[in-house]
């Protein structure tokens, strides 16, 4: 197969899945499906957009849950001061919660951008509990304890999850173009050269402060959009739910089980994690038995594949091309895309 | 006036001097060295010049214009690059993107579009080629050996057209054969325009390839001219050489 028929069949593989993702609230109407569908679009969405700092940059931050609260309260503010009616009404809000998302990002990140590695990850920590308390907190504003409420949409039945789908896999593929978009531009290898050596990417001109707030952002703002939408979902949030550490924890664990800093590894690490655990969660009860499965999946990814499944395949089919002897620098390249 | 101007720089960690009111000047289209023993100062005025840490006193002019204000990525854009003591590449990215990170680019739209694309690609692969190590460019920069990863060092500064280089130690840890063709890359790319600065403890490397010769000790420049006038300093033998 030349490389250009190679392109072409991955297109052609794309195209196939999107019509595929599109669909499956048709394929399987029933409202237990659709809400798994709904959970996992929404977890290939938020894992794609932690990619893109956690990934690129290699800034681990472990506090986007408070990115996914706060575009969460940030709709439902809006929808309630505006006076804004359930229906579709409220999904054109989205942009703005996540934008209000960016604004919040730019200020967390200019302060936590200042540190690397260890206490970077414990500054996002930080400024997650933050947000939380203050969600507790500021009762006037958020309602505290007692939860803030969305309208309840007018659809009902059967129906009810499909439009969510569609909102989740519209912001999920938004993140994909965007990560695709950046992983293929100079912004992009930028991201990957502060990921590598920062010092080094500094010296060969990467402004790398530009562009390390810039991912954080970015990515910041893709949450934001996603956090609104499932607030709109559940139609209730409450601190301890929206702005939840486990949220933050799962996104970044599919994307180390999918693969780092590649574009299609946290979507295959959402699809197997939230599917795994919703069916965790319908057969055995909210007992939470779906956090035995992500220490087990921790350990095999530190221990078996450090690099996640993506990079780690590739390097392996790498490996059986090189030793059946085709060109060294075909053989060579061990980076998925 | 001369291309790279560093007056009265000083720099104090704690209460160690690491450089005390350091002059020196660099021409243009030179190959200027930077001897000078074991903690003199050399890799912390490599630091200073290129924005990585600031002085305390002093002044930094490249160009005729104070770059002592200026962080590294700005010092970079103005045509200053540099290499590290031990060769620092990207290792989990190709040779060739390698090359292509320190790709100037300006504006929202030049740094969204495509990394490897059109004139940018070929130059890098021109500079590989020159360099004699075109056939690792897909390969990851951790993949490659000590001596491509220095190649690979100098040629990634090449790709931005500085107007100078400051080589950290190019001849460390590197095989004779290397040495020699690491020399004569240099050569040809000063005779390209490309003005160098080098810290090295080669004696015979650095009196072999640079037209001047600056030395430092205690943080201070003790001597500079020409490699034969250098080396026959009372100073320098005092100091350096005679040790």
């Amino acid at each position: 197969m030349t490389p250009q028929q190679m392109k072409l069949a991955r297109w052609l593989g794309l195209a196939g899945l999107f019509v595929l993702a599109l669909l499956v609230p048709i394929i399987a109407p029933d409202p237990a499906t659709t809400n798994i569908a709904v959970f996992t679009m929404m977890y290939v969405g938020l894992a794609t957009a932690w990619n893109i700092m956690g990934g690129y940059t290699g800034y681990v931050s472990l506090g986007h849950a408070g990115f996914f609260g706060f575009g969460s309260y940030a709709l439902g503010l809006m929808l309630a001061h505006l006076g804004v009616k359930a229906g579709y009404g409220p999904f054109l809000f989205v942009p703005i919660a996540g934008l209000l998302t960016a604004v919040l990002a730019l200020g967390i990140g200019w302060f936590a951008l200042r540190t690397r590695a260890a206490t970077f990850v414990i500054v996002t920590i930080a400024f997650m509990f933050m947000l939380q308390l203050l969600a507790e907190n500021l009762v006037g504003l958020t309602g505290g304890g007692g939860g803030l409420s969305f309208p309840v949409p007018t659809w009902g039945g059967d129906f009810f999850n499909t439009p969510f789908y569609y909102a989740m896999l519209a912001l999920a593929s938004i993140g994909l173009l965007v990560s695709w978009v950046i992983r293929h531009s100079k912004f992009g290898l930028g991201l990957l050269a502060i990921r590598d050596d920062e010092d080094k990417a500094l010296a060969v001109g990467v402004p790398t402060r530009a562009f390390k707030l810039t991912a954080f952002v970015i990515s910041a703002c893709l949450v934001g959009m996603i956090g609104g939408v499932y607030g709109y979902y559940v139609t209730y949030i409450y601190p301890q739910f929206v702005v939840d550490p486990l949220i933050g924890i799962s996104m970044v664990l599919m994307v180390f089980l999918g693969g780092l800093g590649t574009i299609s590894g946290p979507v295959l690490g959402a699809l197997i994690l939230e599917p795994a655990q919703l069916w965790l969660a319908y057969n055995y009860g909210a007992s939470r038995l779906y956090l035995v499965l992500y220490a087990a999946v921790f350990l095999v990814v530190i221990l078996l594949m450090p690099r996640g499944i993506l990079p780690s395949v590739s390097e392996l089919i790498s490996r059986r091309r090189t030793s059946a002897g085709p060109p060294a620098t075909a053989a060579a390249r061990t980076v998925p895309r | 006036m001369s291309l790279l101007q560093v007056e009265g720089v000083s720099k104090k960690f704690g209460g160690v001097v690491a450089v005390d009111e350091c002059s020196l000047a660099v021409e243009d289209r030179s190959i200027t060295g930077l001897i000078g023993p074991n903690g003199s100062g050399k890799t912390t005025l490599f630091n200073l010049v290129t924005g990585f840490i600031p002085k305390d006193t002093g002044t930094v002019t490249f160009r005729s214009r104070r770059i002592d204000r200026l962080g590294p990525d700005r010092i970079y854009e103005l045509g200053i690059g540099r290499t590290f003591q031990l060769a620092r590449i990207f290792p989990r990215l190709t040779a060739l993107e390698n090359m292509l990170v320190p790709v100037r680019r300006r504006g929202l739209r030049a740094l969204l579009s495509g990394a490897s694309w059109g004139s940018e690609r070929a130059r890098a692969m021109e500079m590989l080629e020159f360099l004699e190590i075109a056939h690792v460019a897909n390969k990851l920069g951790g993949a490659l050996s000590y001596g491509q990863r220095k190649l690979l060092e100098l040629g990634a500064v090449m790709m931005a057209e500085p107007g100078l280089v400051l080589l950290d130690e190019p001849a460390g840890g590197v095989n004779p054969a290397l040495l020699e063709r690491i020399a004569d890359h240099i050569r040809k790319l000063n005779d390209r325009g490309i003005t160098f600065l080098i810290v090295e403890h080669n004696m015979g490397f650095v009196m072999n390839l640079c037209t001047n010769v600056v030395v430092l000790h205690r943080g201070r420049t003790i001597a500079s001219g020409a490699p034969e006038a250098v080396r026959q300093d009372p100073a320098v033998l005092d100091a350096y050489l005679g040790a």
